[in-house]
């Protein structure tokens, strides 16, 4: 039976806890753009960064 | 909803540094189709002075650039997309809008109402399969609770959506499919509440909340088409206007979006530009070619004072174009209001699924009130009835309308997709698959729509070289018309130091004299003759004609053919002249044919054959079909088409060929045998399981079982329409 108190708080914790993984995913827009993503993770490259920063500009 | 998506789509006001907030645009990226794009064009738009970040989406083809305010223009970024190979166009600002509000909302409601389904049936599982075993009954009971402690917040927050919707509808008077949809839910979650407290084991938490996943996943998917289909169909009609030459009062010139134009504006339209706007013209003079608003091929002279509309073609030198008010081109206000009355007239045409429901909702009502009656009737006490009722109505999920029907609707909407042609109206697919004729358009749709070079192989290869290399140094169709021609007999090869002139022609210095191709006049000739001729003269040489037509789209017979094999009735209905549609007509093997249709009389025409019982496939690109596709019980048109058509369209194909036409109707009716394949499944599980559900033999389990299986038979039958190839 304590084998019980176990399981069942850790199976709900760890559901909740890939939900609310989703749910911010969702939020931080994740979701936005499935098939670029798809191809993003094949670039060998570090994303390009543009030349001139906002914050030096005059 | 709060805003807390991409940082690009925030619209901070001021920075802390107090400096102006950065300006964000966002632009439609028309052939951006495969990975490697996205780092291109992404590349592309942060090399332009001022840009500051860029964010490429495959799936919508659209760029996100964020500038500091006036360092960069749109059309910079258009410039520097067109260098790589990529047309763009701007799109209006987007704000996290409504739409996509909408599909997070419910997408969000699936990703709890999963979590919750798989963690309930956890522990129903547990108590089914103890209960032959040694589970003791405090365990039992804790599990029921523990079930209970997740399914209830699940049931109010994860069905909002169809409470929400079915109380809009009972307030109405009407009854809609959410009405039993939220009847069973509720029903079941308070009834397995009661359950759980006097320690029964009808309970029924996890048919509910699964249920519900099923369901939201359904009306997420359903979301997510219209959701995608309105985004292309912003893409499409931002491409076909793009960016236009705003004459500033100092007389400077300024490339602005389109979209940015207003009444009194003054635009310079190029010589092979389309008008952006309708206005009147303010200064210069020439031709243009009105076949996208009249169907007329003919090029119709212009001069000052007179009115253009939004997409003719200027054929002659640059224009000066005021642009004015809608309301007062007559034209513009007549095909206005043909089209509210013709969608009018659609707005009654009721989604498969919506007819299902109204004969399925008080099916199941009754079915469900029946069996509560009848077991009271006969002794039973009332929470045994009522149990025996939820289960009648959780047997009956309305999967296969909810779930099912979505699901086809998006394979079928990729699929067609993958062949260049967008649907726009959610239930476009619906109508197209009900069509028995196809009433087709002459300009632009049966034909290309664009001058081609008619004899070309009749004129000898150097001389038409020869007309191509001063011809690629022009952007008149005409010449372009000689550059595509020339280029599929041989290569051609690009002359310098070309002079063009617009609205009269081209010239080049060579070592023999002065080559020239443009108008009779042009090349000294005493002109005879209509205006779709171009002359090539050449020192020395007698000066050669090259003639003008627009020509039938290549597969244009063999669609005719196929449509009437598979019993298509089909007919053209243009606004052009009686010759230019009969040869049109000829050529495509279409016998009936009607020329010089106004806008108003097309819509009578398809009025009449609604009449006869026929209803009407309209495949159109021009002004003047707008009304009639906005008529029609179905409706295509290509993507060249004038934009106040391609919005009253129902699907906008792509390319040179008219097979869409095809694969729009192929694959309309496979979705809707697929859906009604799907009713029949579920008809016949509830037809064998109903029975025992009313006589109470069904346990929770049984009831978990079916409904599962059920939704997911249904599911899968309808992928089947992704996996399909060919038509």
């Amino acid at each position: 039976m304590t084998a019980l108190a176990w399981l069942v708080p850790a199976a709900l914790l760890l559901g909740a806890l890939g939900l609310v993984a989703f749910l911010w995913a969702l939020r931080s827009g994740q979701f936005e753009d499935l098939e670029g993503a798809a191809y993003r993770a094949l670039e060998d490259d570090p994303p390009d960064e543009p030349d001139d920063a906002p914050d030096e500009a005059p | 909803m709060t805003v807390h998506a991409l940082s690009v789509e925030g619209a901070p006001k001021v920075n802390a540094a107090g400096r102006p907030a950065p300006q964000t645009f966002t632009l439609a990226v028309d052939n951006m189709r495969c990975g490697g794009c996205i780092r291109s064009v992404e590349r592309a738009a942060l090399g332009v002075e001022g840009v500051s970040s860029a964010r490429a989406n495959l799936s919508a083809k659209r760029l996100s650039v964020v500038v500091e305010p006036g360092r960069a223009t749109e059309a910079d970024l258009i410039a520097a997309l067109a260098r790589i190979g990529f047309t763009a166009a701007p799109i209006e600002a987007v704000k996290p809008d409504a739409d996509t509000a909408r599909e997070k909302y419910l997408l969000r409601r699936v990703a709890v109402a999963g979590f919750a389904a798989m963690n309930i049936m956890l522990l129903s599982v547990s108590v089914w399969a103890g209960r032959s075993g040694d589970m003791d009954a405090s365990l039992v009971s804790l599990f029921s609770w523990l079930s209970a402690l997740i399914a209830l917040p699940t049931v109010v927050y994860a069905g909002q959506p169809f409470y929400q919707s079915a109380a809009g509808a009972l307030r109405g008077g009407r009854l809609n499919m959410d009405v039993p949809i939220s009847l069973a839910i509720l029903l079941a979650t308070g009834m397995s509440l009661y359950q759980t407290i006097v320690g029964s084991d009808q309970i029924y938490f996890d048919a509910a909340v699964t249920l519900l996943f099923f369901l939201l996943v359904g009306r997420f998917l359903d979301e997510r088409l219209r959701v995608r289909a309105r985004g292309e169909a912003q893409n499409l009609v931002s491409l076909q206007t793009g960016i236009v030459t705003l004459i500033e009062a100092d007389g400077g010139h300024r490339p602005v979006p389109a979209h940015a134009l207003a009444a009194g504006d003054r635009v310079l339209v190029a010589a092979g530009d389309r008008v952006p706007a309708d206005g009147a013209v303010r200064s210069g003079s020439g031709e243009i070619d009105q076949s996208l608003i009249t169907g007329e091929t003919d090029p119709a002279p212009v001069s000052p004072g007179q009115q253009v509309y939004a997409g003719t073609l200027n054929l002659g030198a640059a224009l000066q174009i005021e642009v004015t008010a809608a309301d007062n081109a007559t034209l513009l206000a007549e095909i206005g209001r043909l089209m509210a009355a013709a969608e009018q007239g659609k707005a009654r045409y009721r989604r498969i699924a919506d007819r299902a429901a109204q004969i399925y909702a008080p099916a199941v009502h009754g079915l469900g009130a029946a069996t509560f009656l009848g077991w009271l009737v006969i002794g039973a006490p009332w929470q045994t009835a009522l149990t025996y009722a939820i289960a009648v109505l959780i047997i009956t999920c309305p999967c296969a309308l909810a779930l099912a029907v979505p699901v086809v609707q998006i394979a079928a909407a990729s699929r067609l997709f993958r062949r260049g042609i967008v649907i726009k109206a959610a239930d476009g697919l619906e109508r197209a698959a009900e069509a028995d004729m196809v009433v087709l358009d002459k300009t632009g749709t049966l034909t290309l729509g664009r001058p081609q070079l008619l004899y070309a192989d009749q004129i000898p290869e150097e001389v038409l070289a020869g007309a191509a290399s001063l011809a690629a140094a022009s952007r008149h169709p005409y010449a372009q018309a000689i550059v595509a021609a020339a280029s599929e007999r041989s290569g051609i090869a690009v002359a310098d130091a070309v002079e063009e002139t617009p609205g009269h022609g081209l010239k080049r210095l060579s070592e023999a004299g002065e080559e020239r191709l443009g108008s009779a006049a042009w090349c000294g000739i005493e002109a005879n003759g209509g205006g779709s001729e171009v002359w090539y003269c050449r020192p020395g040489r007698a000066p050669i004609r090259f003639r003008f037509a627009d020509r039938v789209r290549s597969d244009a017979r063999e669609v005719v053919t196929a449509l009437k094999r598979r019993g298509y009735a089909v007919a053209l209905l243009s606004g052009d002249r009686m010759s230019a549609v009969e040869s049109a007509a000829r050529e495509a093997g279409i016998t009936t044919w009607l020329s010089g249709l106004t806008p108003a009389r097309k819509i009578a025409w398809l009025a009449e054959r609604e009449r006869e019982g026929h209803k009407v496939l309209m495949v159109g690109d021009g002004l003047n079909d707008a009304p009639a596709l906005a008529a029609a019980h179905a409706s295509l048109s290509p993507a060249t088409a004038a934009d106040i058509s391609q919005r009253a369209a129902d699907f906008v194909f792509q390319g040179q060929r008219l097979s869409p036409v095809l694969d729009v109707i192929s694959t309309a009716k496979q979705a809707r045998s697929l859906a009604f394949q799907n009713f029949g499944v579920a008809f016949c599980y509830n037809i064998i399981v109903v029975p025992f559900a009313m006589s109470g033999f069904v346990t929770p389990l049984i009831a978990a079982v079916v409904m599962s299986t059920s939704s997911i038979l249904v599911t899968l039958n309808a992928a089947r329409l992704a996996g399909r190839r060919g038509p």
